[in-house]
């Protein structure tokens, strides 16, 4: 009995965790076993991040019960979770730039006392790395490391406080080809010493290559788990998707009139100095919606940054309306009529600590009648907040209120009337309904097809795929920094996109789907 | 040149250089915890008046020292407190800390002496210069590092310690880590904020030694606005340094030297006005601090901690 | 059990009024405790300090006086912050302004028409202020040199070139070594309209009226409401926070530049070393007390300037070393910083660690 009782390394029974407002895990079982590669499958949002918070000790459940190895736990703090052999690497790196790979890693202990015995700490720390083949410079200072040697100083850190089960938040988002297939090369190495190895991830292609079993989780829920070479990509697609997408306000005939946005064979870096973008090209036209999908970190932020100026170019051309906009600043992009919805509501797209009157005129407020000469006339600003207000259904107690205090869904309609109000008819919107509930969701999604229908050119940059195929006339795959390919809404198949954002190149992908659907 | 005059220059160097030091070491130690203190140049004042105050009436030089360090820890712990607990702006709480030490110092100063009258002019007692048998000798370096006062021998050994912490043991190394990224600390189990009062008030100490040396080694006496903007250029000299107590070493050396030109220049009887002489060590704060935030942007890292005035607030993120 | 602040939902407005109000108080009592330490009966110095400064119709104007330059420089320190630009150099900008105006009495009075005589004294003044600012604003803009420094060591500068002009070039030959300018002349000299209170009185409230007109009636003053609260946000509405940063530290300048001229030719009539006494830094507590608000400096600066006045009263009648007005004002500052915190935070005491956790998602 206690072998079978072992064979587990966790056991997490009817977890349930809730943010205000929201659950992110409703009811999760999961059980890992030992030894094993485990892939926890899902889209943005669908609460694999928060399931495994909750192992590490970041969060704790409101319900359900953790067993590991067989006993059940209280992991109250990263510390218990450590003690108990688990250990996770976030998507951020939580490394000291400044100091050494060797200093990160003993960081919080005291290996050799008070002083650090720095020959005898290495020799410890490279023989484990030798052991697992983590290839690490020892004497590297973080901040020169690329972000795979960093992950592998991520990966040394639990080794080192004696990790058993070893957590990964998406290892490969950040990686490239190359890093990825090292990592997995050590992965593999760990889980045959009989680490358990939990990886987060939404590249099919990974979870194919080389997991044991695979978890799909999609809206909070543990969807199913299946044994990895008992499945296909296109099945596990389906089940991380959901059966059908639903086009519930879809289908409204439309014109497409002249291309607004034009970019050809665009290039930038990342804030690493990497290149993000590497040469991509798109038109949007009036009356429709272009959409950019793709997993995050794949030079969406870079694209759009770029386009509105708040980036610099490198290589490429950028029109509105046949006007060169490349290499103008954000001011006169703006005035060249193009808007911007940004990804990070909070952080650039708001001023938190300013009433709700003051973020909605944040584009207008140098123009009449809103401005009288160098002087802003504060009663058409209250006057004309109220019509935002009213038009887009934001639900504040007054416009004097201050951005921060409003819920997501609201914050983000501030943006979205802004945004749309100053609007020309270009607007470019990154993952405008992320964290929303789904009744904001609704609303928001409907307004970006409202304004297609009037005439507007969106370009919507977006990680969720629903969102994609709900309002995208024709979609491009963005897998680091290129297209992978283009595809009209009515010819692409969820599968399709999926295996896209994985990186794979559409003529190689036609073939299979239709050797796989043949051999249905 | 001939040597003795030399052995005078560099002595003087070092003398002027040795207060500097014992502020800009203390501000280092306060930086790397992520806490900017901008309160040294009052921390200084008044632990200069209380220390030649104190030692004038119990005619004891260390029991003023000691009162120096315990009023620098003191007010470096308001520091804390309001910055750290209270989550006060922390370049204000600095510029409060400065305006209230030179207050009291300059109230002190016109009160402490005999009889509640002023402290200025008077003589108490000093930390004098003692000459070190042997390494005297050495020629040129003997005579000027080694004839000097036992606050200075002190910093002698305090600077390759203070290196030593910072580079070699385990706390210092949790140190390095609290100023630059916290909640890679905290999450590792460093205390961050226990971690950051420590070092707050015992830079604090190391402001008041600073300050008792200005007061009884190299000015000898109480002088309205003894410090003369020497707070400042510490928290300068921690830039110039790269927050490195060795690099420290060499900026506080270098300024001493400029102190020391302008006494020889002074001597020499040079017709340049002697406003402009006193001129000099800010004309050339600002200078260094141009060329060394333009030289280390051209390499891409200044060396400060990444979390400097930022307050570490835990909170779970979702 | 633990004590936590937990974030407002909605900010205090009441902390505003109430804090500097207990700081102040509280700062009260902490003075007494310091002068019974030192032997002096804290109620009998209060009472000197206040009949000294409020008490007659001589105190009162003498109280407005000192509030002239600290008006004037609170507000330049003010609209700096605004937007995080640490000038602590309104002092050195404050001696700049004198030079500037100086050297316009002194020198170009002979050949400007006597009604001019001011108004480019006012100009000089200004201007010598905002491009002494204008230095670590570029250094600051676009080399990121470290403001707080260079400001500050521009202030020994600056007050060392007032130091060097009186001693030496600019000395009165006519003053037997006394260290000074010559006075100035007759139409140098801004009007008196009450007591030692001179026309300057009028240029700080209307400066403080014209910087709240800017800063919340105007697109600029929006824009730095932005640049300080949010600086990637105006990035993507399109403000160039560089420029700003400069123009900001010109009027800045240019206010400290206005109060020193207003000092030489209200108060000192000449070019002297009581030009910089620290009006700068005691702005930094004015501003800081007024929540960097431009019609609160007015008051805090006349009270900050009573709270000056009695301290030197304190010296006269008491034999007290007028530095107290000093410590109290540090003190204050002390207690302001401390009890800000009040706008956003309440505190809460926990007996379980649970609760905290409930307490802080809801932020």
């Amino acid at each position: 009995m206690g072998e079978s009782e072992n064979s587990y390394a966790i056991q997490m029974q009817g977890v349930t965790k809730r943010f205000p407002g929201v659950v992110a895990n409703q009811a999760v079982d999961l059980s890992v076993e030992r030894g094993h590669v485990h892939a926890l499958l899902g889209e943005n949002g669908a609460g694999k991040s928060t399931l495994m918070n909750v192992l590490a000790g970041l969060y704790q459940q409101d319900e359900g019960q953790i067993c590991i190895f067989g006993e059940p736990v209280n992991i109250q703090s990263p510390k218990d979770a450590i003690e108990l052999g688990i250990g996770m690497v976030h998507q951020h790196f939580m490394l000291v730039e400044s100091l050494t790979v060797a200093e990160n890693v003993i960081l919080g202990l005291y290996p050799t006392g008070l002083v650090i015995n720095e020959r005898k700490v290495k020799q410890e720390l490279r023989d484990l790395a030798d052991s697992y083949h983590l290839n690490v410079d020892l004497d590297a200072y973080i901040w020169q490391l690329s972000v795979g040697e960093q992950q592998r100083v991520e990966i040394l850190k639990l080794l080192y406080r004696g990790a058993k089960i070893l957590i990964l938040d998406e290892p490969t988002a950040v990686l490239t080809p190359q890093e990825s297939d090292q990592l997995i090369d050590i992965l593999h190495k760990m889980a045959s010493e009989g680490k358990t190895i939990i990886f987060i991830t939404h590249k099919l292609h990974e979870v194919m290559d080389f997991s044991d079993r695979v978890s799909v989780l999609r809206d909070g829920e543990m969807i199913d788990t299946r044994v990895t070479s008992q499945t296909t990509k296109n099945e596990l697609a389906k089940l991380m998707v959901g059966r059908e997408v639903l086009f519930n306000f879809q289908e409204r005939a439309h014109e497409r009139g002249d291309v607004v946005l034009k970019v050809e064979n665009l290039k930038a870096l990342s804030d690493k100095g990497l290149p993000a973008l590497k040469g991509v090209s798109l038109e949007v036209r009036a009356g429709e919606i272009v959409a950019v999908a793709g997993v995050a970190g794949n030079g969406q932020r870079e694209l759009a940054e770029a386009i509105t100026g708040l980036r610099r170019v490198q290589d490429g051309r950028i029109w509105i309306r046949g006007v060169d906009i490349t290499k103008k600043n954000p001011w006169q992009v703006i005035k060249a009529g193009l808007s911007f919805i940004p990804g990070d509501r909070i952080g650039r797209g708001l001023v938190p600590n300013l009433p709700i009157s003051d973020n909605l005129v944040m584009k207008v407020y140098r123009k009449p009648p809103i401005s009288n000469g160098p002087f802003i006339d504060y009663q058409r600003v209250e006057g004309f907040s109220e019509r935002l207000v009213d038009a887009f259904n934001i639900i504040t107690p007054s416009v004097k209120t201050n951005a921060r205090l409003l819920s997501g869904g609201n914050q983000q309609k501030v943006v979205l009337a802004r945004e749309i109000d100053a609007s020309s008819g270009a607007l470019v919107a990154v993952n405008p309904s992320r964290g929303l509930d789904i009744g904001a969701t609704e609303a928001v999604r409907k307004t970006l097809l409202e304004q297609r229908d009037q005439g507007a050119a969106i370009l919507l940059i977006s990680g969720e795929l629903e969102e994609v195929m709900q309002l995208a006339d024709r979609i491009f795959v963005i897998y680091e920094g290129e297209f992978m390919g283009e595809l009209d809404r009515e010819e692409a198949a969820v599968e399709e996109i999926g295996l896209m954002m994985a990186g794979e190149k559409r003529e190689r992908r036609t073939d299979e789907i239709s050797q796989s659907s043949g051999g249905q | 040149m001939n040597e003795a005059m030399i052995v005078s220059l560099l002595t003087i160097t070092i003398r002027a250089g040795v207060s500097l030091l014992y502020a800009t070491l203390g501000e280092i130690f306060t930086e790397r915890s992520g806490i900017l203190n901008l309160g040294v140049e009052g921390i200084m004042m008044t632990g200069a008046a209380t220390a030649f105050a104190v030692a004038f009436h119990s005619d004891s030089a260390w029991l003023g020292l000691g009162v120096a360090m315990l009023v620098g820890a003191m007010m470096s712990f308001t520091h804390a407190f309001l910055t750290i607990t209270l989550r006060a702006d922390q370049v204000v709480t600095g510029l409060a800390l400065t305006l209230f030490g030179t207050g009291l110092a300059s109230f002190m100063g016109q009160r402490l002496g005999p009889g509640g009258e002023t402290m200025v002019g008077l003589q108490g007692p000093v930390f004098p210069r003692i000459p070190i048998p042997v390494l005297e000798d050495i020629p040129i370096l003997g005579p000027s590092m080694f004839n000097q006062d036992v606050l200075a021998y002190a910093l002698y050994l305090l600077l390759p310690l203070m290196w030593f912490y910072l580079r070699k043991t385990q706390p210092g190394l949790h140190l390095r880590a609290v100023g630059d990224n916290p909640a890679a600390a905290d999450v590792l189990g460093v205390p961050v904020k226990l971690s950051r009062y420590l070092y707050t008030i015992f830079g604090g100490c190391l402001m008041g030694v600073a300050g008792a040396h200005l007061s009884m080694a190299y000015l000898q006496g109480w002088a309205q606005n003894i410090t003369g903007g020497r707070g400042w250029i510490a928290i300068a000299l921690v830039i110039f340094a790269t927050w490195d107590p060795l690099r420290a070493a060499v900026g506080a050396l270098l300024f001493g030297g400029i102190n020391a030109l302008q006494f020889r220049l002074q001597a020499a009887g040079t017709t340049i006005p002697s406003s402009f002489l006193n001129m000099m060590p800010y004309f050339f704060t600002i200078l260094v601090l141009v060329l060394i935030t333009w030289g280390e942007a051209v390499r891409k890292r200044l060396g400060a901690p990444a979390a400097l005035g930022i307050p570490y607030i835990r909170e779970e993120k979702h | 059990m633990n004590i936590v602040l937990e974030r407002r939902l909605e900010k205090a407005r009441w902390a505003v009024v109430i804090v500097p109000i207990a700081s102040f108080l509280l700062a009260l009592v902490f003075g007494a405790v310091l002068l019974l330490a030192f032997g002096i009966n804290p109620l009998q110095a209060y009472r000197v300090m206040v009949s000294g400064s409020l008490g007659d119709q001589y105190a009162l104007t003498e109280t407005l006086v000192k509030a002239i330059p600290l008006i004037l420089t609170g507000l330049a320190v003010a609209i700096a912050f605004r937007m995080l630009f640490w000038n602590i150099g309104a002092e050195g900008q404050l001696a700049m302004g004198g030079i500037g105006a100086s050297y316009v009495a002194l020198f170009l009075s002979d050949s400007l028409p006597d009604p001019l005589t001011i108004p480019v004294m006012i100009l000089m003044g200004m201007l010598a202020g905002a491009l002494w600012a204008l230095i670590p604003a570029l250094l600051k803009a676009y080399l990121e040199v470290n403001e707080i420094l260079t400001t500050l060591m521009m202030n020994y500068i600056a007050i060392l070139l007032v130091e060097y002009l009186y001693l030496g070039p600019w000395r009165d030959p006519e003053g037997y070594g006394f260290p000074g300018s010559a006075p100035f002349p007759q139409e140098a000299l801004l009007p008196r309209l009450w007591g030692r209170v001179h026309l300057g009185i009028i240029f700080a409230v209307l400066a403080a009226f014209i910087i709240w007109l800017i800063m919340n009636r105007s697109q600029w003053g929006y824009e730095i409401r932005l640049i300080g609260e949010n600086p990637r946000a105006a990035k993507y509405a399109g403000i160039d926070a560089k420029r700003n940063m400069v123009l900001v530290m010109l009027l800045s300048g240019a206010l400290s530049g206005l109060a020193g001229m207003a000092e030489v030719s209200g108060i000192a009539r000449r070019l002297y070393q009581g030009l910089t006494v620290g009006y700068g830094f005691t702005a930094i507590i004015v501003a800081w007390m007024a929540n960097l608000n431009p019609l609160g400096v007015v008051f805090v600066g006349a009270f900050m300037g009573a709270l000056t006045v009695g301290g030197d009263q304190l010296q006269v009648a008491m034999g007290i070393p007028a530095a107290v007005s000093l410590v109290l004002q540090g003190a204050i500052l002390f207690f302001v910083l401390g009890g800000w915190v009040f706008i956003n935070y309440r505190i809460r005491i926990l007996r379980s660690g649970k609760q905290k956790q409930a307490g802080e998602l809801n932020e």
